[in-house]
């Protein structure tokens, strides 16, 4: 019941980005306690008593460029520690033969696999509403698309999240390391239907995979374009 | 300068004003000043009620909100997503553009401005009356927007572009343009209100009031002005231009007519950070003015202090990006807003740590506008610690749109500038109605204000952990968040309590005013020059001559003076001369 802390971490990177969260929770917890402590020790000793003045001092040059320095120090070292997550994370794309095309509407995520013939546009493309099936241990790239307002692709447990825009396609990727099933939620808001915008990554290990693939992927497929089966349920309920 | 001041003299024989010019569309800085007052806090019960009314539906969603089925009456007072959307939206709106602004930078940056630095009102008084009638104007065109067919507007105070700049996305059609319209007109306010106050620092001081002894609370309300100047125009400008998209069907942010959904993004938060800091500042000068006065010590490093602040206002117009690191914008260009960030943490805390030094080997009293200064201290260093997880990129890819950032606004704005208000109201109270606060009631608010807004926003950074998304309309939709929804629960429950905690203010605030015992001219032994005027001040503030300034605003405790006190004013002579 007391749940407080990170969701499970299940992607390559995740750990990167724990890491660094831990270590600013670490330096900021840190620093918080001194000066709560230091405030509160300070309103005590330094009580209005009768017979005592206060100090006549209008600063200390030492001190001030100490606690200017110690923290730009500190904040330097988180920069250095930043970027290279950052880089790795957002500005790389490892090289993958694996790519999803995630095109966002006001309220679903649309899935699209290139089918057989492993490109996009063509008649075997297959789409999916608010579900994606990907494999353990494997470089995912997921190329996000909207067709109205600003989406956003957040997996928490993949430490994930990509603001999708109309207009524009993003390349991203993750790597998942453990089988499971994952919600994927919208997280930004784009409209009435904002909340409860949510799909669920399944990942699965690579026997399970290729086998849902055969079934659902390499299946006689109808022709591209033609709306999956659950989809009119869900038009009504974003009509609404 | 002495052009203007000859012209007040002249008017200092014949200022009968009828009630018209008196209360209501008075150029007199100080009343002007009481309007912004109250403008802000009459539309803090409005942001208030919302707030309560979002709280209700996270604890407990599609509940009936008690007392809400007098207004939603087809649904008996249980909220839709269309109307949950609109809650948030106009929550943030109103509590950021017409409570904390009117109140800090409208209210007491009109009245402290000319009484601090020893003018006899501002530089352009009608263009002052102006700023204020914009600002009621801007007001009820929000409010407005609440009574238009399809509702106001409702998608966040960010108004992210294309949800806010196409109608069929939301449906809301008046609501959002009455927003845009009334922002473009606050911007023109804000305007008016920030040349006025420059104009007054740079050339209405006192005879000896050089910049550096002005008090940082003015340094603070000067930075501010700056920041509106170069800021709003901005927003006024984007304001324009959405409106354009969805009434005369530009393109300007609508891709499938050319246009870029991120020119917003920038846009707005090129007026968005600086913001931040408009709403701060301000309450960063107060408690500046408040510490030294209840240590009975001066300010630690006053050069440090203003140039910090100096520095934040430079770098607020460099920072903005780390609003937008997942945003789609080149994540090279994030590279740089991390720095730039980090780097804008330093003034503040070197503000904080001049703080604590003020109190080091001070005598402290722990009265009202003091307990209030120290929250702010306190809470504003939760809210810059927990920037620091957001200006890390990779850990701010997690927390984005997350409860996060909703504790850590919320501890900047609420622990932040309203804290300096409340602060300030008590401290300035005295001078602003000539009549003194209950001291009961006074703790009577802060103790559970400070306790139950520590229960209401400090389990927010821990759902934000957990990835609860902001601008959800029910939690209970997403399995990852239900074991999370107790603190749902617990916060609500909290919020419940702060609003029940205002309640001693609100009857303080209005008994005081009416039957509070009568100030005395400098209640608190402070030094700084508005306390050498009558309380409140009348019309040109000081009878005869204006103030002469001698010395720096905080000279508390120096050695060989008898009282515990040096004000501004004393002559070199006399001072040098009680020395023994
Ligand atoms: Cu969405
Ligand atoms: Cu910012």
């Amino acid at each position: 019941m007391l749940d407080w802390w990170l969701p499970e971490n299940v992607s390559t990177y995740g750990k990167d980005i724990d890491w660094l969260f831990q270590l600013i929770y670490y330096i900021t917890g840190a620093t918080l306690v001194l000066v709560s402590v230091a405030l509160v020790a300070f309103l005590w000793i330094y009580r209005d008593r009768p017979g005592r003045r206060a100090r006549y001092t209008h600063g200390s040059t030492p001190l001030e460029i100490a606690w200017t320095v110690v923290p730009a120090l500190i904040l330097v070292l988180l920069t250095a520690l930043s970027v290279p997550a950052w880089s790795r994370i957002k500005m790389t794309q490892p090289d993958t033969d694996f790519v999803v095309e995630v095109t966002a509407k006001q309220f679903n995520w649309q899935i699209t696999y290139p089918g057989p013939d492993g490109r996009f546009g063509t008649a075997d493309d297959k789409t999916l509403l608010d579900e994606m099936h990907v494999p353990v241990n494997k470089v995912v790239r997921v190329v996000l698309k909207s067709q109205d307002v600003i989406h956003s692709f957040f997996v928490p447990q993949f430490r994930m999240k990509q603001d999708v825009v109309p207009g524009r396609e993003i390349a991203q990727w993750f790597e998942a390391t453990k089988p499971g099933k994952y919600e994927l939620p919208c997280a930004e808001l784009c409209g009435f239907g904002h909340s409860g915008m949510k799909g669920w990554v399944y990942v699965h290990t690579p026997a399970d995979y290729a086998k849902w693939a055969a079934e659902t992927l390499t299946a006689a497929t109808p022709p591209a374009g033609d709306a999956p089966r659950d989809e009119p349920r869900r038009e009504e309920k974003a009509k609404r | 300068m002495s052009v203007i001041s000859a012209s007040a003299h002249a008017h200092v024989e014949h200022h009968e004003l009828g009630f018209l010019r008196t209360y209501v569309f008075s150029t007199d800085h100080k009343m002007i000043g009481r309007q912004f007052l109250f403008l802000g806090l009459m539309m803090m019960i409005l942001g208030g009620a919302l707030a309560l009314v979002i709280r209700w539906q996270l604890a407990w969603p599609e509940t009936p909100v008690p007392g809400l089925g007098l207004i939603l009456r087809e649904t008996g007072g249980i909220l839709e997503p269309s109307t949950y959307n609109m809650a948030f939206t106009m929550h943030a709106t109103i509590m950021i553009f017409f409570v904390v602004m009117p109140i800090l930078a409208g209210g007491f940056g009109n009245f402290l401005i000319p009484l601090m630095i020893g003018a006899r009102d501002m530089a352009f008084p009608v263009l002052n009356m102006l700023s204020f009638w914009a600002a009621f104007v801007a007001g009820i065109l929000m409010l407005a927007g609440f009574f238009v067919p399809g509702g106001h507007a409702a998608a966040g105070w960010t108004s992210y572009a294309p949800l806010a700049s196409v109608v069929e996305y939301t449906g809301v059609n008046w609501g959002q343009n009455l927003w845009l319209i009334s922002l473009f007109v606050l911007g023109i306010s804000s305007m008016m209100g920030s040349i006025n106050y420059i104009t007054t620092v740079i050339n209405m001081r006192a005879p000896g009031m050089s910049m550096f002894r002005m008090p940082l609370v003015i340094w603070s309300l000067f930075i501010t002005a700056i920041l509106l100047l170069l800021a709003l125009p901005v927003l006024t400008s984007a304001a324009a231009m959405m409106l354009f998209d969805r009434v005369l069907g530009t393109s300007w942010f609508r891709p499938s007519g050319g246009g870029e959904p991120l020119l917003w993004q920038h846009l707005f938060w090129y007026f968005g950070h600086p913001e931040v800091y408009i709403l701060i500042l301000p309450a960063m000068g107060i408690a500046s003015e408040i510490l030294p006065v209840f240590a009975r010590k001066p300010i630690f490093g006053y050069h440090a202090m203003a140039f910090s602040m100096i520095a934040i206002a430079f770098l607020s117009w460099v920072v903005y990006g780390h609003h937008m690191f997942v945003s789609g914008m080149n994540p090279a260009l994030g590279m740089a807003f991390t720095v730039s960030t980090m780097i804008i943490a330093v003034p503040s805390a070197i503000k904080t740590f001049n703080w604590l030094g003020t109190l080091w080997g001070g005598r402290i009293r722990l009265t009202v506008p003091m307990l209030n200064a120290l929250a702010f201290v306190s809470m504003f260093v939760i809210g810059g610690l927990s920037g620091i997880f957001m200006a890390s990129t990779p850990v701010d890819i997690y927390i984005q749109d997350t409860y996060y950032i909703v504790a850590h606004i919320h501890y900047v704005v609420f622990g932040g500038s309203i804290f300096g208000a409340f602060a300030a109201i008590y401290y300035w109270f005295p001078k602003m109605f000539g009549r003194m606060t209950n001291r009961a009631l006074g703790h009577l608010h802060f103790w559970p204000t400070f306790v139950f807004f520590n229960m209401t926003f400090f389990p927010m950074h821990i759902l934000g952990i957990g990835g609860h998304m902001r601008r959800i309309y029910n939690p209970l939709q997403y399995e990852f968040l239900q074991p999370l929804q107790w603190w749902n629960v617990l916060i609500t429950i909290g919020a419940i309590g702060l609003g029940l905690a205002q309640l001693p203010f609100v009857i303080n605030f209005f008994w005081s005013l009416f039957a509070g015992p009568r100030a005395p001219l400098n209640p608190w032994n402070a030094t700084t020059l508005e306390w050498t005027a009558p309380s409140p001040p009348p019309h040109l503030n000081w009878g005869g001559a204006l103030p002469t300034v001698y010395r720096g605003p905080y000279e508390y405790s120096v050695p060989e003076w008898a009282e515990d006190f040096l004000p501004q004013t004393v002559p070199a002579a006399r001072a040098g001369a009680r020395r023994h």
